[in-house]
C-alpha cells in the first residue's frame, strides 16, 4: 500500500496500463491513506469515496475490454472545493454554499472524467480563495505536512497538503495571486498557474475574474505537464480561453534541456525582508541552472513594486461584483426567511452570516474602489499599473526566456500567526501577484529547505504568455539537478505522519 | 388614482420648452440568448428555459451571441451611427432578485453604436430629425411576479415568484439624445419616433418589435424650460410605456404636469413614474434623489468587440431598403398625394396594401378596400387595422372578383361585411348570399321592361336623345334587381331597346 501512494501520477499510469496495477487498487490505497491521515492534516473537506471507486472500476472495464487509456487513467487526483462537480458538494471553503449539489460539471471536472482520472474529493481552500494561509477556510484550517502547525499556504492549501500527505498523486488549484504557487512552496510541492485563458474557467467559481487561472499541482514536474495537458486548450464556454493548442509541456518536461537559455532573476523580487534561507536556497538554484549551461542576466522590473497595491484595488473589485449573486434566491444558504422578512431582507442576512471576514473585507473594498467619484483614483490606477507590469514583462522577456525568483519571501509559517494582520498576510503573495495582473505563467518547484527552520523553500519560474513549455523545461532540469544532490526527491524529507 | 394638478396644454406650451429624452429597449429576435444556448421562445413553462449562465450559478461564464453583435450593428448603421471599431461590454451592479448575478451584463462608456440620427415623417408631412446619442447591447432581467397584493405591485405582496425564462434575452437600448425644438409637437415627435423605429426595426428582420408583447418598451425622458432659456430643467422618466398612444399621451401628460408644479412655484422632482394606460396618467415611482451608482466596470468574463470594418461595410450594404425611402418609393409607384400617403401611413395600412398586392391585387384597389370600408370598420370597432378580422387574400379576393365584373362595389362591400361577420371565405359569402352581378340577358330584359313601362316620360325623353336621362332608368333597374344588376349591361340594354345609340 505505501508503495502505492508514493508512486508519481506518470508511474502509476504505466502500473495500470501494464496491468501491474488495477485503478480500483490504487484508489483504495489512496482512500485509506485519506482515512489514516487526513484527519490530521484536513486536506479533504469532502470525500467521494463511491464516485472515485465507481470511476477507477470504469477504467479496469476499459482495460478489460482492450479500449485505448489515456496517460492519466486511474490515476487518482484530489480537486479544490472551486471546480463544480455534479451532484458532488461543491462549497469554495464558505458557508454561504454549504450543502450546494451543482447541476453541471466545469470544464476542468468534464476533461479530467473524460481523462478517466479518478477524482477522489474536493480539498480545503481560503473561502472564495482569499487568502494564502487555508485559515479563512469556513471548515476549519489545513495543516502543513512537514509541520502540522504551520500554514500548507493558500488558498489552494488543501490541495498542496494532500500531495505532500500522499493523499493523492495529482491536485487541481486555482491561482489568482499565488493560490497555486504559494502553497506548493511551503509544501515542497510543484504547482504551475498556466498562462491566463490556458486553462477553462467555466465551472470554476469566480473570485476575480481577470486574474483566476486554474492549473496543476503534483510532486514532479512530469505530472504537472501530464495533468496541464488533460486539462488545458480552448473552451467554447470561456470567451477568454485561448483559442490555440496546449503548449507542448510534457515534452517540454521530458526534455528538461537548459543549454544556452537565458535566465533573468528579477531585482525587485528578493532581497531585503526575504527569509536568509529562501535567498540562500533561491541563489543556489541559479547556480545549478548556470551550471546547466543557462546563461543567467538579472533584470530589473521597476513597476513590480506596485503589483501588490494593484492587486487588492483589482481584485476586490472584481469579487465585490462576483460575488453579488450570493443572494439565498436561487441556491446556497438562506437564514431569516420566515415569512416576514423581504427579499432584501433575507438576502443581507444571509450574507452577514454565509461570508467569513476576510469575504467581506474584500467585498466592502472592492465596492469602495467602484464607487462614482472613486472609479478613477482606484480601479482605473490599478489598471494602469496592470500596463505597466506588462511592459516590464514584456521587456524583460525581449532579453530573456524565463524569469526568475522566490516563490515566497517565507517558508510556512505558524497557523495563527498573521489570522488578525491581513497587511502581513497580504504579503505572502509579493512575488506571485505581478505575473497574475500580467497573465503569463508561472511554476514553483521545490528547491530544498532552509537551513534555519528544515522547511520547504519554492523556486519561482515565469514564462512569456503561451510559453508555459518553457517553464516546465527549466523545472524539469532543475528538479532532475536537486533530486541527484539531494539523491531522493525533497518530500521524502518530510515527517512521516 | 391621485389628483395630479394639471395646467392645460396651451398654457403649458405658452411659457414652457418641452425636452425630451426617449430609451427605447427592443428585444432581439435571436433563436438564442445573448449569453448562452437557452431559447428565447415565449410563452413556455417558467424557468424551462435556463442553464447555469442565464441563472447566474456560481462557476458559469458567458459567451456573446453573435447574431446579437450583428443585430445591433445592423440598427446601429440603419440609425446613422458610427459603429465602434473596439467596444466592451460592462457590468452594471445592482440587487434584484429577477437578475440573476445581481449585476446587468451592458455596456457603459463604449457602446456598440454612437452618434446617429433617424429622420421621422409626422402627420402633415413635416420631416423631424431625432439625434441619437447610442444604442448598446445588454441582457434583459427575470420577470417577477408579485403575488397577494391588491395592485400586483410588489408593495402589499405575500410573496414573489421568479421567471428566469427572460433573463439573457438580448435587448439593444437605443438613447436619443435630448429632443429640443419641438414645441408643442413634442407628444407627436415622440410618438413618430418610436413608430419609425419600430418600422426601422421590423424592416432590419432584427425583432418583431411587437410593444404590446413587451418585445419594445419605452422610457420617456422628460423636463421644461422657461422660453429663452438653455439649461435643463430636472427630469422625470416615465418608465415601460408600450405603446405609440401612450407614448404621446405619456409626454402630454408630463409637460402640463410639470408646467402646474412649475408655475405654482414648485419644483420637479427627479424621480421614475408609472405610467396608467386608463386615463393616461403617471404617478411617482421612486424617488431619485441620488444618481444611483451601478458601480460600472468593463465586464472581465467577455472578450472586447471588434467588428472588422469589412464585416461593418458588408453588413452596411445588406441593409434592407429602410421605411421612409421605401413609403416614398410606394407613394411615387401609386402616384399619390403627400396627404393620401400620410393617411395610409396614419391608419397602419401600408404593409396590409402591399400584402393585399402580394395576393394578386393591383394598388389602387387594395388601397381602395383597406383606407375605405376596412378603415371605417376599424374605427368603429376601435381596433387597429391589422386586428380587422380579415386577410390580405381575402381582400384580393374581392379586389378579384370586382375586376372580373362578378362583383360591383356595392356587392364587394356586402361581400367584406360578410367576412367579417365571420361568414367565410368571400367565395363563400358570394354563395351563401347570393350577390352575384345578374348580367344575364333573360334575367336584366324583364327588369329593364318593367323600367321602360313605369317611367314612360323619361323613355320618351331618352328616346329624343337625352341619354343623360338613361341613368334613371338604371337606377330603376338596379332597385329592382337589388343592387345585383350588372349597370353597364343594364344601360346597353335600356338604350338598345329604346333605339338609341349609346
Amino acid at each position: 500500500m505505501t508503495d502505492i501512494i508514493r508512486l508519481t501520477a506518470a508511474q502509476t499510469a504505466e502500473k495500470i496500463a501494464s496491468g501491474e496495477l488495477t485503478a480500483v487498487e490504487v484508489t483504495e490505497a489512496h482512500l485509506a491513506r485519506i482515512e489514516a491521515v487526513d484527519e490530521k492534516v484536513h486536506a479533504f473537506l469532502h470525500v467521494d469515496r463511491e464516485g472515485a471507486l465507481a470511476q477507477a472500476r470504469a477504467v479496469d472495464a476499459k482495460r478489460a475490454a482492450g479500449e485505448p487509456l489515456g496517460p492519466l487513467a486511474g490515476v487518482p487526483l484530489a480537486m479544490k472545493d472551486i471546480f463544480t462537480t455534479e451532484g458532488v458538494p461543491t462549497t469554495v471553503g464558505s458557508k454561504i454554499l454549504e450543502g450546494w449539489l451543482p447541476p453541471y460539471d466545469s470544464t476542468v471536472t468534464k476533461r479530467l472524467k473524460a481523462a478517466d482520472v479518478v477524482i477522489l474529493g474536493k480539498t480545503n481552500m481560503d473561502e472564495f480563495a482569499m487568502g494564502s494561509s487555508t485559515e479563512n477556510s469556513a471548515y476549519g484550517p489545513t495543516g502543513n505536512p512537514w509541520d502540522l502547525t504551520r500554514i500548507p499556504g493558500g488558498s489552494g492549501g488543501g490541495s498542496a497538503a494532500a500531495l505532500a500527505s500522499y493523499q493523492a498523486p495529482l491536485a487541481l488549484g486555482t491561482d489568482t495571486g499565488g493560490s497555486i504557487r504559494q502553497p506548493a512552496a511551503v509544501t515542497g510541492t510543484v504547482g504551475v498557474k498556466p498562462t491566463y485563458g490556458g486553462v477553462s474557467r467555466y465551472g470554476m467559481v469566480a473570485f476575480s475574474s481577470s486574474l483566476d487561472q486554474g492549473g496543476p499541482c503534483a510532486r514532479t514536474v512530469l505530472d504537472a505537464a501530464l495533468l496541464h495537458e488533460a486539462i488545458g486548450g480552448h473552451d467554447p464556454m470561456d470567451s477568454t480561453s485561448i483559442d490555440a493548442p496546449v503548449p507542448p509541456v510534457v515534452e517540454a518536461a521530458r526534455s528538461g534541456d537548459v543549454r544556452g537559455m537565458r535566465i533573468g532573476v528579477v531585482k525587485e523580487l528578493g532581497g531585503e525582508g526575504y527569509q536568509a534561507g529562501v535567498v540562500q536556497r533561491f541563489e543556489e538554484s541559479v547556480e545549478v541552472l548556470r551550471g546547466l549551461g543557462a546563461e543567467v542576466v538579472e533584470i530589473s522590473c521597476p513597476s513590480f513594486v506596485y503589483a501588490l497595491a494593484a492587486y487588492y484595488l483589482i481584485a476586490p473589485s472584481e469579487c465585490s461584483s462576483n460575488l453579488a449573486r450570493f443572494d439565498a434566491m436561487r441556491y446556497g444558504m438562506r437564514v431569516g426567511d420566515d415569512g416576514t422578512r423581504s427579499a432584501e431582507d433575507v438576502t443581507a442576512l444571509t450574507r452577514e452570516a454565509g461570508f467569513g471576514a476576510e469575504v467581506k473585507r474584500r467585498i466592502i473594498l472592492g465596492t469602495y474602489a467602484l464607487s462614482s467619484g472613486y472609479y478613477d483614483a482606484y480601479y482605473g490606477s490599478a489598471q494602469k499599473v496592470r500596463t505597466l507590469i506588462t511592459r516590464d514583462f514584456e521587456k524583460a522577456f525581449e532579453s530573456v526566456d524565463v524569469l526568475v525568483s522566490p516563490t515566497t519571501p517565507t517558508t510556512a509559517f505558524p497557523l495563527g500567526e498573521r489570522v488578525d494582520d491581513p497587511l502581513a498576510m497580504y504579503l505572502v503573495d509579493l512575488c506571485t501577484i505581478p505575473v497574475n495582473l500580467a497573465g503569463n505563467a508561472a511554476m514553483s518547484l521545490p528547491c530544498g529547505l532552509a537551513p534555519e527552520d528544515g522547511l520547504p523553500v519554492g523556486l519561482q519560474i515565469i514564462a512569456p504568455a503561451l510559453k508555459d513549455d518553457r517553464l516546465y523545461r527549466v523545472g524539469a532540469a532543475v528538479e532532475a539537478a536537486f533530486v541527484k544532490k539531494w539523491g531522493h526527491p525533497l518530500l521524502e524529507e518530510a515527517p512521516q505522519l | 388614482m391621485t389628483v395630479t394638478d394639471l395646467l392645460s396644454y396651451e398654457d403649458a406650451l405658452a411659457s414652457f420648452d418641452p425636452v425630451m429624452g426617449l430609451e427605447v429597449h427592443v428585444e432581439l429576435g435571436t433563436r438564442t440568448k445573448m449569453f448562452c444556448g437557452c431559447s428565447t421562445e415565449l410563452g413556455a413553462e417558467p424557468n424551462s428555459q435556463t442553464c447555469p449562465t442565464c441563472l447566474g450559478l456560481p462557476g458559469s461564464l458567458p459567451v456573446v451571441n453573435a447574431v446579437g453583435v450583428e443585430s445591433a450593428i445592423k440598427i446601429g448603421l440603419a440609425l446613422n451611427c458610427e459603429i465602434a471599431e473596439w467596444c466592451r461590454f460592462a457590468r452594471k451592479n445592482y440587487f434584484y432578485p429577477d437578475m440573476p448575478k445581481n449585476f446587468q451584463t451592458s455596456q457603459y462608456d463604449e457602446p456598440i453604436a454612437y452618434n446617429g440620427y433617424l429622420d421621422v415623417q409626422l402627420e402633415d408631412g413635416e420631416v423631424f430629425r431625432v439625434q441619437i446619442e447610442r444604442a448598446h447591447m445588454e441582457e434583459d432581467t427575470g420577470k417577477s411576479t408579485h403575488v397577494g397584493g391588491a395592485t400586483g405591485r410588489i408593495h402589499g405582496a405575500s410573496h414573489s415568484l421568479l421567471d428566469y425564462n427572460r433573463a439573457g434575452i438580448p435587448l439593444i437600448e437605443i438613447v436619443t439624445k435630448p429632443i429640443e425644438g419641438a414645441g408643442e409637437r413634442a407628444p407627436e415627435v415622440a410618438r413618430a419616433y418610436v413608430a419609425e423605429l419600430r418600422e426601422l426595426i421590423k424592416a432590419l428582420g432584427v425583432s418583431e418589435a411587437r410593444m404590446e408583447m413587451g418585445q419594445m418598451r419605452c422610457d420617456v425622458n422628460l423636463s421644461l424650460r422657461p422660453h429663452g432659456r438653455s439649461t435643463f430643467g430636472t427630469r422625470s422618466e416615465t418608465k415601460n410605456v408600450n405603446s405609440l398612444r401612450s407614448v404621446e399621451r405619456a409626454a402630454r401628460f408630463e409637460i402640463q404636469r410639470h408646467a402646474a408644479v412649475l408655475t405654482s412655484g414648485g419644483t420637479i422632482v427627479q424621480e421614475t413614474r408609472h405610467f396608467h394606460e386608463e386615463d393616461g396618467s403617471t404617478t411617482s415611482g421612486r424617488i431619485k434623489e441620488e444618481a444611483e451608482d451601478y458601480r460600472y466596470f468593463p465586464e472581465p468574463d467577455l472578450v472586447p468587440v471588434a467588428p472588422a470594418r469589412e464585416w461593418v461595410e458588408e453588413l452596411r450594404g445588406g441593409l434592407p431598403e429602410l421605411p421612409r425611402l421605401r413609403r416614398k418609393r410606394l407613394q411615387e409607384e401609386w402616384g399619390i398625394a403627400d396627404h393620401e400617403m400620410q393617411s395610409v401611413l396614419n391608419a397602419g395600412a401600408l404593409d396590409l396594401i402591399l400584402a393585399t398586392m402580394a395576393e394578386g391585387a393591383d394598388a389602387a384597389s387594395a388601397r381602395k378596400w383597406w383606407m375605405g370600408e376596412l378603415a371605417r370598420h376599424a374605427n368603429e370597432t376601435g381596433a387597429e387595422l391589422s386586428a380587422v378580422p380579415i386577410t390580405p387574400a381575402q381582400v384580393a379576393r374581392v379586389a378579384a372578383l370586382v375586376a372580373a365584373g362578378d362583383l360591383n362595389d356595392k356587392l364587394a362591400r356586402q361581400v367584406i361585411e360578410g367576412v367579417l361577420a365571420g361568414e367565410g371565405e368571400p367565395d363563400q359569402v358570394v354563395d351563401k348570399r347570393g350577390l352575384k352581378v345578374v348580367s344575364d340577358d333573360s334575367a336584366l330584359g324583364a327588369a329593364v321592361d318593367d323600367a321602360i313601362a313605369a317611367n314612360a316620360a323619361i323613355a320618351g325623353k331618352i328616346r329624343g336623345g337625352n341619354l343623360a336621362a338613361a341613368g334613371a332608368l338604371i337606377g330603376a333597374v338596379m332597385k329592382a334587381t337589388r343592387g345585383q344588376a350588372d349597370a353597364k349591361r343594364v344601360r346597353e340594354l335600356v338604350l338598345e331597346k329604346l333605339g338609341v345609340q349609346g
